[in-house]
């Protein structure tokens, strides 16, 4: 039952922020957010990370009970709908200082949207998950269409039209899986994990779930329309995009793609991997020399979910927990990262580093704490990030010794283009654009703070997510293997 | 003394970062200088206290728990201290000479603006160096390993304002990195093979190996990439003389004494793994070799003080590689723990002399400083006597040590490290009658202005003056009659790998009086090469022509540093960012280009099918999925 409330909670929250006036709306939204993570938190402490599937939910959907509304909480599931919740009402506070025009709808969008990735992390039904799938695209795609910047429809259309292209090869792997089933037929996840399908049934299955989540995460060659959705979105949709909807595509291989199609995996599992690798060089290659820091970013974040995804691939222990570990870490990371050059753009006017440059000079607050957050995105050991890319990096390379070491530049190439971003922002003279620039206020703090707080927390105890996760992991390897 | 006592001497260092950290700029400078001294100090205190109790309970190692980091599957990395004759003596030396630069900095920095922060920074940076040492498996040695990188970085870029300092850093911090990958790679290579990352675990496993058994060099090999990166050595030591853009106390504390020594802490606490993989060791003795006399040669010619030191220290730092590569552990660790003592000593001394030339580094501004200058001038003699490896000076038993079991291991070897040697002597006089002796070449300006440091500093030179002076005593060789307690000390650390391989550690087979041979040889070398600076800087009087002077073939060369840095920049650098924009500019439009033609293709193709076959089965299926969709709308809204 607390799925089913974590998830229509935010969608009643929605709709009265919807209904409020504009002064009211925003604090309406916060008040939810932190009430809706109240409850996650609930369900936290009341889990049980060895009795598997908990707070399920299910009621008679379609097809005479063959497609249920069904959902439930394992240890993957509860640590993203964590991360979710968490994360959403910070997102919410960090608009705040923005006047956006006809904001209760713009609250309620994101309210909206944290429904549906609930919804998505927790659904035991197949087709239960593809419907919360796409819904989660319809908050944010109005988000970025109506608030965004100047390019704004041109790219949220290519980001439509990839992300519906992907979802479409999805659902017919899903229609094809739902037929397969035997008897009465059955769309729920763990019936899909029992069929004995087709050396070649799974090879087609496999490229149907890989694109469809590929192009969400996204994975090289499907991420042209990442970088310019990321910088034409208003700060919060980025935030969402970045720091949870990716995390649906990785989710979907955890949960779909892995135990449905072991053979197609073991058929082409090399191809992804490949992909994948290739992504993170290429990323943080182009992110070398980026001028506007929220490009860096989105470039920066292309290139750690190919890691993720790569130990995804991998199908070992490390690389699942890596992966896991990683998602929670990266979407705390990025989204400082993109509020704090979201800060700097409030204040300065501008996103470009050369015209940026001593901003750590006036504004000792921000610069340290964009420091940390930036230690955790290159993987300093004790912040969040060390732990993930060390799981991952060493599954990679348990699974095959050179890739395992070309994944590997990225930890050299992240510091190349992380500290050229700061020193251009922080470092040097204090540049024209920065003159009168104001430290931090009580609001960003409170932001920052919680975000910063967790760096150091998933960096030096990361056991406190490792074993929620651990037991749903082990038993996904054994569907695997 | 219990175990939470000894927690205690990492965490002092952490609280007093916390405490500095969190309070800058809000706490006096006087209270920010003392609470970030006394962190060490107290650290140091615990420290000798340890090393007590270590020797009075018979010297048995221990490991101190206090909990589990990272536990996957069946992978445990706990989060663990291993106190034994290694650690204990990296800890002596790191408070140690830790206390004494805190003590410096509180006169050196006394005029910063960042001075609590510089103090946050120092402590924090003790932090992880003790981590580094203290950890009982290879990843919390990691943490340390990367976390001194970053105070490295952040000590480099003190001055922030200056942009060429801040490329410094981040040159040090990327370059560490491209070391640190390789670390990370043996440390999964150690993981695929041993399941275990604790150096107990490890080791004892590691016993079961044939001695060169592949799986052992790969891992050696791709420690000793870390080990490049952290202790400069070749091809990954540039970063290391650019690092001087940091305030000296910082060069003395972290690019001279402590954090460049790491590589050789690594190596030494695998040893039983580098015991496994002699070819690993030739290559460390041969790169070792190398960079001593390679960083020698360059340290002949540069003008700034500080440049100076720097490459001396890149150049001892391959003495020690070299004696590793001889497996004389116990000579390297020797050599760390004076060099620990008469570096600091050299780079505080120039610290007090750019304080008292007003920020003035060039030797060619300098002269006549030792009679304002007495007791900086008296220890900073002191230091270079011992660095040229004159008799009884500490650096002279050492180096000795090393070379001694660098000749029975390799001749060609033994000939490049007398000639490095000669080098590091020539150079080092040369700097100290540059300074020290002579006429006084600097502005009006800058003499009105000279005066001896006060005593927060030159109580710090004086100690270690003493030190450098009589530190060799703790190894001296049975052949001068010594009993070498160091090497005793430490000779427990080597017993696995005795047991692995007992032919490599025989007792010596050098008579005394070769053994006095090689002695006078080197002796003679740094003799006459001292000679050799005193004609040309004081007889002659000469003094480096300035840079506007057009220098010519092998010197213009040897000037230039080699132009490393340039043939570095050609074949990474630039053609990274061209790359960089080569993709960022055609790649993504060429992805764009082919994903949506695929696209097209497709629809192309699906169009073709519905119109040659009516009524086929991908129109089923597509008006299915649609029907779907509706449905599960139409539910939904129900």
């Amino acid at each position: 039952m607390l799925t089913l409330i974590l998830i229509l909670l935010p969608l009643a929250a929605g709709i009265i922020t919807l209904l409020s006036g504009a002064q009211l709306a925003k604090k309406i939204a916060l008040v939810s957010g932190l009430a809706i993570l109240a409850t996650a938190v609930y369900a936290w402490l009341q889990f049980d990370p060895a009795a598997g599937t908990q707070f399920s939910y299910q009621y008679n959907w379609l097809s005479n009970g063959s497609i249920l509304f069904s959902g439930g909480m394992d240890g993957i599931s509860l640590v993203l709908v964590l991360l979710t919740t968490f994360l959403t009402p910070l997102i919410i506070l960090s608009a705040f200082k923005h006047d956006y025009k006809n904001s209760p709808t713009f609250y309620a969008l994101i309210l909206f949207m944290e429904s549906a990735l609930v919804g998505v992390f927790t659904a035991t039904d197949a087709f239960l998950f593809y419907l919360f799938f796409e819904a989660a695209l319809i908050p944010v795609y109005f988000l970025a269409a109506v608030w965004g910047g100047e390019h704004r429809l041109k790219v949220t259309l290519k980001f439509f039209i990839y992300t519906i292209f992907g979802s479409l090869f999805m659902l017919v792997a899903l229609v094809y899986l739902y037929f397969q089933t035997p008897g009465a037929h059955s769309s729920q996840i763990s019936a899909l994990y029992a069929l004995e399908l087709s050396a070649q049934a799974q090879g087609l299955i496999f490229w149907a779930f890989f694109i469809a989540f590929a192009i969400k995460m996204p994975l090289f060659p499907f991420h042209t329309w990442q970088p310019d959705t990321y910088t034409e979105s208003p700060t919060p949709a980025t935030m969402l995009l970045s720091g949870i909807m990716l995390k649906m595509g990785v989710y979907g291989l955890i949960r779909l793609l892995l135990p449905i199609v072991p053979d197609g995996l073991a058929q082409w599992g090399m191809v992804a991997m490949i992909l994948s690798v290739i992504g993170i060089i290429y990323g943080s290659i182009i992110a070398i020399q980026q001028s506007d820091m929220k490009r860096l970013i989105a470039y920066s974040s292309f290139a750690h979910v190919g890691l993720m995804a790569a130990g995804v691939f991998s199908v070992s222990t490390n690389g699942l927990q890596g992966a896991l570990i990683q998602m929670l870490a990266h979407g705390i990371n990025v989204v400082g990262l993109f509020f704090i050059i979201d800060i700097i753009y409030q204040r300065t006017k501008t996103r470009y580093l050369d015209q940026l440059g001593g901003i750590s000079q006036v504004s000792p607050q921000l610069s340290i704490l964009f420091m940390i957050l930036l230690l955790g995105s290159v993987a300093l050991p004790l912040t969040n990030g060390f732990v993930g890319e060390f799981l991952l990096l060493s599954s990679v390379f348990h699974y095959d010794n050179w890739l395992g070491a070309v994944a590997g530049l990225t930890i050299i190439l992240g510091s190349v283009y992380m500290l050229r971003l700061f020193q251009k922002s922080m470092f040097g003279p204090i540049s024209k654009w920065v003159e009168g620039f104001q430290d931090l206020t009580l609001s960003e703090k409170a932001v920052l703070l919680p975000l910063v707080v967790m760096v150091f927390w998933i960096g030096i105890y990361p056991n406190t997510f490792l074993k929620i996760t651990e037991p749903a992991v082990h038993q996904l390897l054994t569907l695997v293997k | 003394m219990s175990a939470s006592l000894f927690f205690l001497i990492p965490l002092l260092p952490l609280l007093g970062f916390l405490i500095n950290g969190l309070g800058f700029p809000h706490i006096p400078k006087s209270l920010a200088g003392i609470l970030g001294t006394l962190a060490a100090v107290g650290s140091f205190l615990l420290s000798l206290m340890a090393f007590n109790t270590f020797v009075s309970e018979g010297s048995q190692p221990m490991i101190l728990p206090l909990f589990d980091w990272i536990t996957v599957g069946n992978l445990n990395i706990p989060f663990a201290f291993q106190v034994d004759q290694l650690s204990l003596l990296m800890l002596l030396i790191i408070t140690g000479v830790g206390s004494l630069i805190h003590i410096y900095s509180m006169g050196y920095m006394h005029d910063d603006a960042g001075f609590g922060k510089f103090f946050a920074y120092l402590n924090l940076f003790l932090f992880f160096m003790l981590l580094l040492v203290l950890g009982s498996n290879y990843v919390i040695m990691f943490i340390g390993w990367e976390g001194v990188g970053l105070c490295s970085y952040l000590l480099i870029g003190f001055w922030n304002k200056n942009n060429s300092y801040n490329d410094a850093a981040r040159k040090a911090f990327i370059m560490n990195r491209v070391g640190d990958l390789g670390f990370l790679l043996g440390i999964f290579t150690i993981i695929t093979t041993f399941g275990s990352v604790e150096y107990l675990e490890v080791f004892s496993q590691a016993a079961g190996f044939q001695v060169g058994d592949p799986i052992m060099v790969t891992i050696t090999l791709l420690l000793f990439v870390g080990a490049m990166g952290k202790s400069a050595q070749i091809p990954l030591y540039t970063w290391l003389p650019d690092a001087m853009a940091g305030p000296t106390p910082v060069s003395a504390l972290i690019h001279a004494a402590t954090m460049v020594t790491a590589g050789i802490y690594m190596v030494i606490r695998s040893n039983v793994l580098y015991t496994l993989a002699p070819g690993t060791l030739e290559i460390v003795g041969i790169i070792g070799a190398a960079t001593a006399v390679f960083a020698a040669s360059i340290g002949l010619l540069q003008n700034d003080i500080k440049k100076v030191l720097a490459y001396s220290t890149v150049s001892q730092l391959g003495y020690m590689f070299m004696g590793l590569g001889a497996m004389a552990y116990s000579a390297s660790m020797f050599h760390v723990i004076t060099h620990a003592f008469f570096k600091a000593l050299l780079f505080l001394g120039a610290g007090s002399v750019i304080h008292a030339m007003s920020n003035e580094q060039d030797l060619r501004a300098m002269g006549g400083l030792r009679k304002k200058l007495p007791i900086t001038f008296l220890t900073f003699l002191i230091a270079t006597i011992a660095i040229s490896g004159i008799p009884p000076f500490a650096g002279f038993f050492s180096k000795d040590e090393i070379l001694a079991h660098v000749f029975e291991h390799n001749k060609i070897l033994w000939v490049l490290g007398v000639l490095g040697s000669l080098m590091t002597s020539f150079y080092m006089f040369r700097l100290l009658f540059l300074t020290f002796f002579g006429e006084f070449r600097g502005s009006q300006a800058q003499a009105d202005h000279l005066h001896e440091s006060p005593a927060s500093m030159t109580v710090p030179l004086i100690i270690l003056a003493v030190l450098s002076a009589v530190g060799g005593f703790i190894g001296v060789p049975e052949a001068l009659h010594g009993s070498h307690q160091l090497a005793a000390f430490m000779d427990p650390l080597f017993d696995t790998s005795r047991q692995v391989n007992p032919a490599a550690f025989l007792p010596t087979a050098l008579s005394h009086s070769e053994e006095y041979l090689l002695m006078a040889v080197s002796v003679a070398a740094a003799v006459i090469a001292a000679v050799m600076a005193y004609v040309m800087y004081i007889s002659k009087n000469n003094v480096p022509a300035s840079d506007r002077v057009e220098k010519s073939g092998i010197q213009k060369l040897i000037y230039n540093k080699y132009y490393i840095d340039e043939l570095y920049d050609t074949v990474f650098v630039t053609p990274t960012k061209t790359l960089s924009n080569l993709l960022y500019n055609f790649g993504e439009f060429l992805i764009d280009l082919v994903v949506n033609g695929a696209v097209k293709l497709i629809r192309f193709g699906s169009g073709l099918l519905k119109k040659t076959q009516t009524g086929s089965v991908g129109d089923y299926v597509f008006a299915m999925v649609l029907g779907i969709v509706a449905l599960l709308f139409w539910k939904l809204l129900l």
